[in-house]
């Protein structure tokens, strides 16, 4: 039963984990189902999908407002990523709604969203669902005047070639994206309550958000390095969102286009956008970043059975496994900052697990001095992988009562004391008045109780022991 | 049992209650004659069927519960203990005594055989594999539900020798039947009511009758017994604490009355010493008689029998008396002296813990009221109103004085035993109202010696006259008494027709008191309280049985895993009937979990979702009363959980949810009080269901009044079951938002 449930409690706390995607066991995403505003831009981002479909998604193209178009068909998903490339739509088509479109990512699936000034409002509640809030201006774009990418047709400074990247090789991969990144469109802003968005690529100090056609009456909502031009989301449930203010951003023209700074002498031949998109849509897509734990284990020092309940001060040993994706098979994960806490209400115990660089992490300790129902904690949360959170239930118990030691030595006066005492008081006449004798004695394990008859005192009438 | 008791009457035959004297000599003079049975054989007999009856009446009365509703566990204690049986039963004793359960106060967890009275338990458990051995199939819950029933049948039987022995084996009869249908006791031993009271009583009564006995004879072995007694007494009831003061208090006064005696000297320290050692081997007693405040009376008492005996000793051995008397000072003084030390310094150093909460209140009523709300929360540690009394009592209350006179007027050792008892007992009734189940027997004993005493004065009385003819061979020196009463009344013309008046005006009352008991065991406690009954609109009978449908969602629909929080009332019955880990129970060990679980309570939605994360809450349940007018819900038990909340959580004010002092729900309630999670848990839902016609939506029958509070939104729980008559509603914590 006990056992039943502790591998129930595991079970439990690993089904986020499995529910990543479509199979935990093959967590990259195959199905992919992109809505767009109108075919051409199936053509005009060729590369962008063309990378993704040789890498082997299966890409379905249909119109936002394709009435046959959903989600999920009898309860299953049908895709295990959606990607929204429809900036303008104002309704979808067939059963597909913001709620659908949450319930998809709360259950586990991807999303790519690209808006573009004029968003529509359908877009902008998906983002705001989201945790970004897309500049209210519909005809607001992100101007920057010093930070812009010099080309021969854009006068007002809303191309911005920004280079201001995240700091994670696990998001935007470990080789240095050199070139700036072409942006064209909308800025937006992370909503302060959301602590699960994160700024990928954000704009510079000098940027602000504004309608680049009419003139600026007011300062603008959205300034500096507030503005966020691509943000990402990886959900408690580890599903993964990118969102965006400029659809440009992935268009053949910006991949192919060469981008030079304001102000910058380097002239780069081609802009980041190509080797920053396919990156970071490896991340969103599980290629990368995407741990598993298995056979979560803890047994007392020298056995390998897991027991149901621990005593206190047992000496124990917890193992864990765990695995990245690596887009194709699972490979060990290295790293010394995992740590396990033993816990109740706060950690008693808190170590670092040693691994053997084959991905098993174990630790030994001791149980403290404390009863109660503990868990093993590993709650493993890193920048871009998804987080792990293991619990795993166990009780705790004090000693038995026949546990502790039987003969304190402490006690070895008291013992002498009490049969000294019965050896005395044979002869003596004290307890004239009392028929009967008896004697108590007490160990560390309770107490004897003797019942003499009086005459011949060998004999033990009754004898009683707790 | 019944031989012996047959040896010993022989010598104090006469001593026979006159009430059956008059109907065995009326059997006497028709059937009986044939079947040539002695006088003393005809008394046995008629003893004998008469303890028989009323110990089958006992038990008896005791089955309204059953037949009313079914054979189950009522109310809230006696779920651990069926709990905590079903456990001994199905691991055995070893298992038991060292059971850590981990499924309540979670995350603490409780160790159960340190922190219970196992006598309940083994008792039952000890019938049950009897009653296997002997191949009767039964289920452990119809052991458990007519073990009270069945010890109460028992006390009868110490009630009626207790009786024989302070006065005389008529009053003993009396006695049994007084207690076998006293509602106080009734109250707490219908079928059903698995709680240690079922059997501490027994055990009580027992000790007191052993100990009595072993002071009346001086008899190593009596004390011996009454050791054992206060032994079973201990692993059964907290209430002990009641005997190891009382008893030592029953001694001093025997001590200061200079009734000393040898036989005091055995009766005490045999049992005090044996009765002692044999309580600490009770885990949750443990060293409390050497190092607890509420037990050094006894060790005080002890070590001063021993003080009185030494000087006894050298006053024998001296014979100057003037050497003596100044021995004596010096002794008392250095004796005394010695005594306040170590309790001083005991209690300095630690080694001896100061009176608990509970003691306290008991003898300052209002103790707990200022101090410790959990105690005062309990509707059963309230002081007890006067009617109570008069409901459990009925005529015992006019009697218990009469009876008080007629113990000062034959005073023994046993009868200031009973006196003591029974002024002592009846006090601590007044303070507690669940403490007028200790008074119980000690008022049944002395009202049956009133009882008997009057009725055998009356009768004989009436009998004197017909008697002068055939001076009966068994007449004894009550007998003797009553003629020469009788002689001297003569003179009364009237006196016949008088004491006539008189029996009859006592069985008119007994027959009340019968009547009176049977209808408020009938009414008044067989109702298990966790099935509901009420009558409909035609005067047909609506039974609400939301608690258990409640439970078994639980159990049926939850993760085995769970985490149930709820206010402690309800926690013995989760973790029994739902089978799921609870926060807090009825067990009210840890204040501030408790408190903790009030503050969640009394907090707004967003801060309680904080606390139920921590303590890994994954289902809250309230009790709810609106609908059908049951007012022993959470809205009305949610002051408590303020005030013990705020007891340890000063954020929490009582008077936040209070409008001038006013307790209310509606439209004028407080803000806090209208937004605080109980309010949202209890009413969600509510303001759309009318619930009597011509009445709007929303309108809480429990209180009479319109909710203030009718659109009312859920952030961090969702509704998860809501039982038919809503009187359970249970929610599920929700997970932390998904993309926040």
């Amino acid at each position: 039963m006990a056992k039943l449930l502790l591998y129930l409690t595991l079970a439990t706390s690993l089904i986020p984990l499995f529910s990543v995607a479509f199979s935990p066991e093959n967590p990259t995403d195959r199905r992919v189902l992109v809505l767009v505003d109108d075919f051409a831009i199936k053509s005009s981002h060729s590369l962008y999908f063309g990378s993704l479909t040789s890498r082997g998604f299966q890409l379905e193209f249909k119109l936002a407002d394709d009435p046959n178009i959903g989600l999920q068909r009898y309860g299953q998903y049908l895709y295990d990523a959606l990607v929204l490339f429809c900036p303008s739509v104002e309704r979808f088509g067939g059963s597909i709604d913001v709620a659908s479109i949450v319930d998809f990512v709360d259950s586990g699936h991807d999303l790519i969203v690209a808006a573009d000034s004029n968003a529509s409002d359908l877009i902008r509640e998906v983002a705001t669902e989201c945790g970004v809030d897309f500049d209210e201006d519909p005809a607001a774009m992100v101007i920057d005047h010093i930070n812009y990418a010099v080309s021969n047709f854009d006068g007002d400074h809303t191309l911005i070639a920004s280079d201001d990247f995240i700091k994670a090789d696990v998001i935007l991969g470990s080789k240095k994206i050199e070139a700036p990144v072409l942006f064209q469109g909308i800025g937006h802003s992370l909503n302060p309550a959301n602590s699960l968005v994160l700024k990928v690529l954000s704009a510079s100090s000098s940027a602000y958000s504004a309608n680049p056609k009419s003139k600026l009456s007011n300062p603008p909502s959205l300034t500096g390095s507030a503005i966020s031009l691509v943000s990402v989301v990886q959900a408690r449930n580890n599903a993964r969102i990118l969102i965006t203010g400029s659809l440009s951003m992935f268009s053949n023209r910006f991949f192919r286009s060469g981008v030079q700074k304001a102000g910058s002498s380097i002239k780069h031949e081609k802009s980041g956008n190509e080797q920053f998109l396919t990156e970071i849509s490896k991340w969103v897509f599980h290629e990368r970043g995407h741990l598993k734990a298995v056979n979560v284990r803890h047994h007392k020092v020298g056995e390998s059975d897991e027991p149901a309940i621990y005593r206190i001060n047992d000496d124990l040993e917890y193992s864990v496994e765990i695995y990245e994706w690596s887009g194709t098979s699972w490979e060990p994960y290295v790293s010394d900052d995992v740590q396990v806490q033993f816990y109740m209400m706060s950690p008693y115990v808190l170590k670092t697990l040693s691994t053997d660089q084959k991905g098993h992490y174990s630790a030994e300790f001791k149980v403290p001095d404390v009863y109660g129902v503990f868990q093993f904690k590993v709650e493993y949360q890193r920048l871009g992988y998804t987080s792990l959170s293991l619990s795993k239930q166990i009780p705790v118990r004090p000693y038995r009562h026949n546990e502790y030691e039987r003969f304190l030595p402490a006690a070895y006066p008291y013992y002498g004391s009490a049969f000294s005492m019965e050896f005395s008081i044979k002869d003596s006449d004290m307890f004239s008045g009392v028929t009967d004798l008896f004697y108590v004695v007490s160990d560390a394990d309770g107490w004897f109780l003797y019942l003499h008859h009086r005459s011949p005192l060998q004999q033990v009438d009754f004898y009683f022991r707790c | 049992m019944v031989g012996k008791t047959e040896s010993q009457n022989g010598a104090v035959k006469a001593t026979a209650a006159p009430a059956m004297n008059l109907e065995s000599d009326l059997f006497s003079n028709f059937s009986f004659k044939s079947f040539k049975l002695k006088t003393k054989q005809q008394e046995l007999l008629l003893r004998v069927s008469i303890l028989g009856l009323v110990y089958i009446l006992a038990f008896i009365t005791r089955l309204f519960s059953v037949l009313r509703y079914e054979s189950m566990i009522h109310e809230f204690d006696p779920y651990f203990n069926y709990r905590t049986t079903l456990f001994l039963t199905e691991k055995g004793f070893y298992e038991f005594w060292n059971w850590f359960d981990s499924e309540s106060w979670y995350p603490l967890g409780r160790i159960i055989g340190g922190t219970l009275y196992p006598g309940l338990m083994v008792t039952a458990a000890f019938i049950y594999w009897t009653l296997r051995f002997l191949r009767f199939a039964v289920h452990i819950r119809e052991v458990c539900v007519l073990t009270a029933p069945f010890f109460a049948s028992n006390t009868t039987v110490v009630a009626y020798f207790f009786g024989k022995e302070i006065w005389d084996s008529g009053a003993g009869l009396v006695a049994a039947a007084f207690i076998a249908i006293c509602p106080g006791y009734i109250s707490r031993s219908v079928a059903g009511s698995y709680d240690n009271e079922g059997v501490a009583i027994f055990a009580l009564l027992l000790t007191f009758y052993l100990f009595v006995k072993a002071v009346n004879t001086g008899s190593l072995a009596w004390a011996l017994a009454s050791a054992f007694g206060y032994f079973y007494m201990v692993s059964a009831w907290g209430g002990y604490v009641f005997i190891i003061n009382l008893i030592p208090l029953y001694v001093l006064v025997l001590l200061i009355t200079g009734r000393y005696s040898m036989r005091l000297y055995v009766a005490y320290n045999c049992m005090y010493v044996l009765g002692m050692l044999l309580a600490m081997q009770i885990r949750f007693v443990g060293f409390q008689h050497v190092q607890s405040g509420e037990h050094m009376a006894a060790m005080g008492v002890f070590f001063l029998m021993q003080v009185f005996y030494f000087l006894d000793w050298v006053k024998y051995m001296l014979s100057d008396t003037k050497l003596f008397q100044a021995f004596l000072r010096i002794t008392v003084t250095s004796a005394v002296a010695v005594g306040a030390l170590a309790l001083g310094v005991g209690t300095a150093s630690g080694y001896i813990s100061p009176w608990t909460g509970r003691f306290y209140s008991l003898l300052d009523p209002t103790y707990a009221k200022d101090n410790i709300p959990i105690i005062a929360s309990v509707s059963e540690h309230q002081p007890t109103a006067w009617s109570s009394f008069m409901f459990d009592f009925h005529i015992l209350l006019f009697l218990f004085p009469a009876g008080l006179y007629f113990c000062f007027k034959k005073l023994s050792d046993a009868t200031i035993f009973i006196v003591m008892y029974g002024l002592t007992s009846m006090y601590f009734a007044g303070v507690m109202v669940r403490l007028i189940l200790v008074a119980t027997p000690a008022v049944c004993l002395i009202s049956a010696i009133a009882v008997s005493a009057t009725i055998k004065n009356l009768t004989s009385l009436l009998r004197t006259k017909s008697k002068t003819a055939v001076a009966g061979s068994s007449k004894g020196t009550g007998g003797s008494k009553a003629s020469s009463k009788a002689s001297f009344d003569q003179s009364q013309p009237f006196q016949k027709n008088g004491a006539i008046a008189l029996l009859l005006g006592a069985f008119y009352l007994l027959s009340k008191y019968a009547t009176h008991c049977t209808w408020v065991t009938s009414e008044a406690y067989s109702s298990p309280s966790i099935v509901l009954a009420a009558r409909g609109a035609h005067g047909n009978r609506v039974i609400f049985d939301d608690y258990r449908e409640a439970y078994f969602w639980l159990r049926q629909n939850t993760p085995p895993d769970a985490k149930v929080m709820s206010w402690w009332d309800y926690g013995y019955q989760i973790t029994a009937m739902g089978n799921r880990t609870v926060i807090v129970d009825n067990n009210t060990w840890n204040n501030t979990h408790i408190a903790t679980v009030g503050r969640a309570m009394s907090s707004y939605e967003d801060e309680a979702y904080e606390i139920m994360r921590s303590l890994d809450v994954d289902y809250v349940l309230v009790v709810f009363g609106g609908v059908t007018g049951y007012s022993s819900d959470d809205i009305n038990k949610f002051l408590w959980m303020v005030r013990i909340g705020g007891g340890v959580f000063p954020v929490i004010k009582e008077p936040d949810y209070l409008v001038n002092g006013d307790y209310r729900v509606d439209k004028g309630a407080a803000p806090k009080m209208l937004n605080c999670l109980m309010y949202k848990l209890s009413y969600y839902r509510f303001g759309e269901l009318v619930t009597e016609y011509g009445k709007p939506p929303g309108y809480d029958r429990a209180r009479g009044v319109e909710i203030g509070n009718k659109d009312i939104k859920l952030e961090h729980l969702e509704e998860a079951f809501t039982t038919s008559n809503w009187i359970v509603r249970i929610y599920k914590v929700k997970p932390p938002n998904n993309r926040w």
